[in-house]
């Protein structure tokens, strides 16, 4: 792209994207670790994770910041106005993954205090779908490629199905023994939590599209809907 | 925010985002030159009525030329050569039973310098509509007061019609201007660059007034300022060396323009 005649402006929307792209490797790198902690028993390894959220914290409203002011300053237009609306969106998302990193991290914590009540199987796998998905809609961010985040909206549904089929299984767990129970229902949450990574990746990937080709493609039929009044 | 797409080239019409507005100005396939030296470049569009109508490009571009197209102000200048056709309300504005007079009469225009008449606040009013043969007092107290009152302008000077027209201040004199050139009863407005000399408080009132007008008369406004197209206008045209590269609806045009050189322009990246 053409670069701004206002080298200023150019530096600021170039600063917006590294930030935005360093935020968004940090909050996978805390899915990664929170992770690792369950799944290698490293309780100190989750307080990593419940330590880095306040840095994510700070890095939103930086980013907010920043995107505020370039509205304000610079009264941004046609992809420049997209690049920024994105911005100010994902940046959330963003911040959501980081809280849900540190969800996971906690039910980790309360986990490796008991023994484990089954080998993980479908967790790492939602887990590996879920942070390619963020990975991928980080790249399509950057790359402006809406092909690449399409391929996001597309993997959705592979980790919708796992939670699904991993929470019957752990009901089947719950039903056979009590005692499980509270086991059982951490690593449902950690489920859940995962599923949640892959909605706001498909969000990110959805806002991408939006910035690549100006046409939202977030609640299909709603903006016929809300055309005709309804 | 339902984007819309318009085509690039050939004959632009305008996707309207409120109903569907009937065109008042249709110009197909103008071209101009001074000279040598083209201007406008064949273009084709259809301005629709009761609608702000805005070009916006780069110094050059052949907005002003294309706006004073519009009530044939470039025939005073020497060497032009003017082809194709410039319909307003359906007639032929180069037809040749087409009076000039009559057509700047329903082609009103505001410059970009305030330029109000030496006399008082009330002549400059009443200038056209005694040129064209009113001469009752009361008619033309009311016509005074309308106009004044449409160019926002009544309420700040009622109590000094009689005084001069350049003791008003910038903003108020070409609200003036304006009150003027509404006097006559037009039914096209072009607006050349209205509020370039004027403070962004005065700017505003310039805008709301397009605001309110529109329901009465089509505004065709040439402007530098990209925000003022996209607060003012509902729809808008990118000029580049003579060529109207796009036209389509404002919010369009400033989120998601079709053509690759207006977002450089409207961006910021342009040259």
């Amino acid at each position: 792209m053409t670069e701004h005649t206002s080298r200023n402006y150019e530096r600021e929307l170039q600063s917006l994207k590294e930030k935005i792209l360093l935020l968004g490797g940090k909050v996978e790198e805390m899915i990664g670790s929170a992770m690792r902690s369950l799944l290698d028993r490293e309780p100190d390894l989750a307080e990593r994770v419940i330590a880095s959220d306040r840095a994510v914290d700070s890095e939103e409203l930086e980013i907010d910041h920043l995107c505020l002011s370039l509205l304000a300053l610079r009264q941004p237009a046609a992809s420049d106005l997209r690049f920024i609306a994105t911005a100010l969106k994902i940046v959330t998302d963003l911040e959501r993954i980081g809280d849900l990193a540190v969800n996971i991290a906690e039910r980790s914590i309360e986990l490796n205090e008991e023994p484990p009540l089954k080998p993980y199987i479908d967790i790492p796998r939602m887990s590996a779908a879920a942070s390619a998905m963020v990975g991928k809609a980080l790249d399509s961010f950057v790359k402006r490629d809406p092909e690449l985040a399409r391929e996001v909206l597309r993997a959705d549904s592979a980790v919708d199905e796992l939670n699904v089929q991993l929470f019957r299984e752990l009901l089947t767990y719950m039903i056979e023994e009590p005692k499980n129970v509270s086991r059982a229902l951490r690593i449902t949450f950690i489920a859940k939590y995962l599923e949640r990574v892959a909605d706001h990746a498909t969000n990110i990937a959805q806002m991408v599209i939006f910035m690549c080709e100006g046409r939202d493609v977030r609640h299909p039929g709603a903006q016929e809907r809300a055309a005709d009044g309804l | 925010m339902t984007a819309v797409r318009i085509e690039t080239s050939g004959q632009k019409r305008p996707a309207d985002r409120g109903g569907s507005a009937e065109p008042m100005i249709q110009i197909q396939d103008l071209a101009l030159q001074y000279g040598d030296k083209p201007a406008l470049k064949g273009i084709s569009m259809t301005i629709p009525k009761n609608r702000v109508t805005a070009f916006i490009g780069p110094s050059g571009c052949g907005k002003t030329t294309l706006l004073r197209c519009l009530n044939r102000m470039n025939d005073l200048v020497d060497g032009v050569r003017i082809q194709g056709r410039i319909l307003i309300g359906g007639r032929d504005i180069h037809d040749g039973a087409m009076d000039v007079t009559e057509l700047r009469k329903r082609v009103g225009m505001v410059f970009q310098k305030s330029n109000p008449f030496p006399k008082s606040i009330y002549d400059n009013v009443a200038y056209g509509p005694r040129i064209l043969g009113s001469r009752s007092r009361s008619d033309l107290d009311a016509t005074v007061e309308r106009s004044l009152d449409a160019a926002a302008l009544w309420n700040e000077v009622r109590d000094r019609l009689h005084e001069s027209a350049l003791s008003l201040s910038g903003g108020q004199q070409q609200r003036l201007c304006i009150a003027r050139a509404l006097a006559v009863e037009p039914e096209v407005l072009l607006m050349d660059e209205p509020c370039s000399a004027l403070d962004p408080i005065a700017t505003a009132k310039i805008e709301e007034l397009m605001e309110e007008l529109k329901s009465r008369y089509t505004i065709v406004v040439v402007t530098h300022n990209m925000q003022q197209a996209a607060r003012a206008s509902d729809f808008t045209g990118f000029l580049l060396l003579g060529d109207l590269v796009e036209f389509g609806a404002t919010e369009t045009i400033f989120t998601t323009p079709a053509d690759r050189r207006t977002e450089d322009y409207i961006t910021g990246r342009f040259g």
